[in-house]
């Protein structure tokens, strides 16, 4: 059964311009239409490149910054209808972890009273004597000591600290667990310690989890089931063994393709897709199938005008969704892929001057900056 | 003779009042002409103060720098601040991971790129201009008169790193030093650099030094690695042979660790190194990766670990340790060097 299902959801940020009177100009379509399903007690990974909508995404199914359409429904309750208090007490049963726990917290906030946050606002029973306990558990269950409960942020390196924002996201047994890069600021040793912890508390605690990552490696690792996003919506989506042996969105294999891997034989014998020029503007996507300005197996019917639905191929991928007009075609080997010219990719102000990003951040609930580059350090 | 030659090249900070930083310890290596070579390691590792020694960049208060950098027969370490200067616009260029620390914000692209052809080039100001297109068209930019109009800020990322390029390259340097010069870049953009960066090489014939965190790129690029921890280099051999018999326990754990895009049936759990950088030794006393290494013997913390060669005199793979992986037997002495 899912325990997460979200349908058509859409998070457009609108643009405003004029200085004294402001008026909406257009819109960022962060997040354009995405159906999903997460299956309880599985992870499901989220792939794109920065820009994408990922973590937009991630903060609509929270109700972190409020979907302009669609619906989100967790546990058979759809939470975009609960009213603001309502939404406070469904809100404990999913946490997010970030990129960096420590970089949204105040330095001077010890271990012990940033674990202890989440108890009292959620009046977890039983008082400080219960509250003390239940810390001396999370730090059990991460692997960190006891004794760390009097220390401070930046006494802990990189992964301790991420253990800590583990710790702090368990501490109200929540059912859903949006991982936003957890790992992607740390290094290669210290990320595998935190992968395998990741995957032992979801064994234990059966949790269910939502991880974005950028790395495609790390989700194919972790993830059951693995969707990839382009400009705001999902292009290709199946069980992670699938979509890794079989691509067949012509930008997952490119994406693939572009990965490097650590075996200077494979590396050798490789055949790369090199995707010509960047990504375009969300405020002004492409018409029609939104990788058509990039797309080697571009055609001249359909790609440039209509949107393709995800839609599954029953016959030659069961379970294996895409979001192609040409999949099968493209599969069978009876379209190959072509030349692309780079196109000039306009930066419109949205993506480009961080000022225009502040004002429009202003009209949405929340408030986190949008995700910068990939592992940002 | 090697282009580079870099021999027991050491970096330590001083500040008063704090104890000094040794963050390079007798670091050697060489590059040869169109050769492209690897240095791996985790944050911290001493990378980057690297490269800075070798450019003669790191500040000279407060810093002591130790060995010796020679560029096609010339002495670095000895040269005055201007003589340098000419060479780091000359015959040495660097890439950094984020091309704004370079790029001057307040000029436009063209502008960066003719100065840089009119003082180290020698160009006339409308020589320069030509050459900056065609330079900017090398890279890979579309539209590049345009391009050379405008500000670095207008550019995206990816354009923004071959608008860095065009300038490392733009005096033909005999050697390129690049930086981390895609980790901040997606995946898609960072195989069109690393492409570019490639075909550079291999049309110039101009040594490069790559900087990375990330094995991947190395294996796809590199001819000759060399693996850093804690300031030290602990194993260096030519890119197939590292990775088709990683020997340093520290190389090893870290090529179990990653999971790859390519594993069909990844095991449930990665292998992992216990501990983080941070659990260290002083290599005075003994081997730094001792607190997280599976292999350490109580000899392991009675001074410098000796280096092992793995390789033969013309193929060499020195591993910086006592008991390398697959060397349970016993090592001959006449193997071990120092
Ligand atoms: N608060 C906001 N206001 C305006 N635009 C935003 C805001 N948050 C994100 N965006 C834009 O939405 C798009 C998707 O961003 P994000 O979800 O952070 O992508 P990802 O996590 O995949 O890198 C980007 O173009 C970003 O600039
Ligand atoms: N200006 C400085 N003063 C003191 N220590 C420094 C300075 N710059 C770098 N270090 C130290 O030198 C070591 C190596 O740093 P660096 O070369 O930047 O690592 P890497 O590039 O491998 O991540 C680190 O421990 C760092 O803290
Ligand atoms: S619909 Fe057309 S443009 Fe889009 S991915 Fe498929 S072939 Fe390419
Ligand atoms: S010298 Fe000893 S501690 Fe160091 S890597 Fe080798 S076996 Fe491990
Ligand atoms: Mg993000
Ligand atoms: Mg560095």
């Amino acid at each position: 059964m899912s325990l997460l299902q979200v349908r058509d959801l859409e998070v457009h940020f609108p643009i405003k311009a004029g200085t004294l009177f402001q008026r909406t100009v257009g819109a960022v379509k962060a997040v354009d239409g995405v159906d999903l399903d997460v299956e309880a007690g599985t992870t499901f990974g989220l792939v794109g490149e920065s820009g994408c909508g990922k973590s937009t995404l991630g903060r609509a199914i929270m109700r972190l910054t409020e979907p302009t359409k669609g619906s989100v429904t967790l546990d058979g309750q759809d939470i975009l209808a609960l009213s603001e208090r309502k939404m406070r007490a469904v809100r404990r049963q999913f946490q997010m972890v970030f990129q960096d726990p420590m970089a949204s917290l105040d330095p001077r906030q010890s271990v012990e009273s940033m674990l202890t946050e989440p108890l009292r606002a959620h009046k977890f029973p039983g008082g400080s004597a219960a509250h003390a306990k239940r810390i001396r558990e999370l730090l059990d269950v991460v692997g960190l000591p006891e004794s760390v409960v009097n220390r401070y942020p930046h006494e802990f390196s990189g992964g301790q600290r991420q253990r800590l924002g583990i710790a702090r996201a368990l501490a109200l047994n929540p059912s859903l667990i949006i991982a936003d890069e957890p790992v992607s600021a740390l290094d290669v040793s210290i990320q595998a310690q935190v992968i395998n912890l990741l995957k032992e508390l979801q064994e234990r605690f059966s949790l269910t989890y939502v991880v974005i990552a950028h790395d495609l490696a790390v989700v194919r690792h972790i993830s059951k089931t693995v969707a990839v996003m382009y400009l705001g919506g999902i292009v290709e989506q199946a069980p992670a063994a699938d979509l890794y042996g079989q691509p067949l969105h012509p930008y997952t294999r490119a994406l693939m393709s572009a990965v490097p891997v650590p075996d200077p034989n494979v590396e050798e014998s490789r055949n790369r897709i090199l995707l010509q020029g960047d990504l375009p503007s969300p405020a002004n996507p492409p018409a029609g199938c939104r990788f058509h300005t990039r797309c080697p197996w571009k055609q001249a019917a359909k790609c440039d005008t209509e949107r393709p639905a995800l839609r599954e191929l029953p016959l030659v991928a069961p379970g294996h969704k895409v979001a192609c007009h040409y999949a099968e075609d493209i599969l069978s080997g009876k379209l190959t892929p072509h030349e692309v010219r780079p196109e000039e990719v306009a930066l419109t102000p949205a993506a480009d001057d961080p000022g225009s990003i502040e004002t429009t951040e202003a009209h949405v609930a929340g408030g986190l900056t949008p995700g910068g580059p990939p592992g940002a350090r | 003779m090697s282009l580079l030659e870099v021999r027991d090249l050491s970096v330590t900070f001083t500040r008063s009042g704090q104890e000094p930083v040794r963050a390079v310890d007798g670091v050697s290596f060489d590059v040869a002409a169109g050769q492209s070579v690897g240095i791996v390691g985790e944050s911290g590792s001493g990378k980057s103060v690297t490269s800075l020694a070798v450019m003669g960049l790191l500040p000279s208060r407060g810093v002591q720098v130790g060995g010796t950098v020679t560029l096609d027969g010339n002495e670095l370490t000895d040269m005055d601040q201007r003589a340098l200067r000419d060479i780091r616009g000359r015959d040495v260029a660097m890439i950094f991971q984020d091309p704004m620390t370079s790029l001057n914000p307040v000029v436009t692209n063209g502008r960066q790129l003719v100065e840089v052809l009119t003082r180290h080039a020698g160009l006339s100001k409308g020589e320069a201009k030509a050459e900056a297109e065609q330079l900017l068209r090398r890279v890979g930019i579309p539209d590049p008169v345009r391009r050379l109009g405008e500000y670095p800020h207008q550019l995206s990322g990816g354009m923004r790193q071959r608008v860095m390029i065009a300038i490392a390259i733009a005096c033909r340097p005999k050697l390129l030093i690049a930086d981390e010069p895609t980790t901040a870049l997606d995946v898609t953009i960072q195989a069109q650099i690393l492409d570019l960066l490639r075909t550079l090489v291999a049309e110039s014939g101009c040594g490069m030094i790559m900087i990375t965190h990330d094995l991947g790129v190395v294996a796809g690029l590199c001819d000759d690695v060399h693996v850093m921890y804690s300031g030290r280099i602990v194993e260096s051999a030519g890119t197939k042979d590292l990775f088709a018999r990683p020997s340093h326990p520290y190389t090893d754990g870290l090529l179990q660790s990653i999971p790859r895009i390519d594993d069909d049936d990844p095991a449930d759990l990665l292998h992992t190194i216990p501990g983080s950088a941070r659990d260290t030794v002083a290599w005075d006393r003994g081997c730094a990766f001792q607190p997280r290494c599976a292999r350490a013997v109580a000899e392991c913390l009675s001074g410098p670990p000796a280096v092992t060669e793995l390789g033969t005199p013309i193929v060499p793979h020195p591993v910086r340790c006592l008991r390398p992986v697959g060397q349970d037997v016993s090592l001959h002495e006449g193997n071990v060097a120092r």
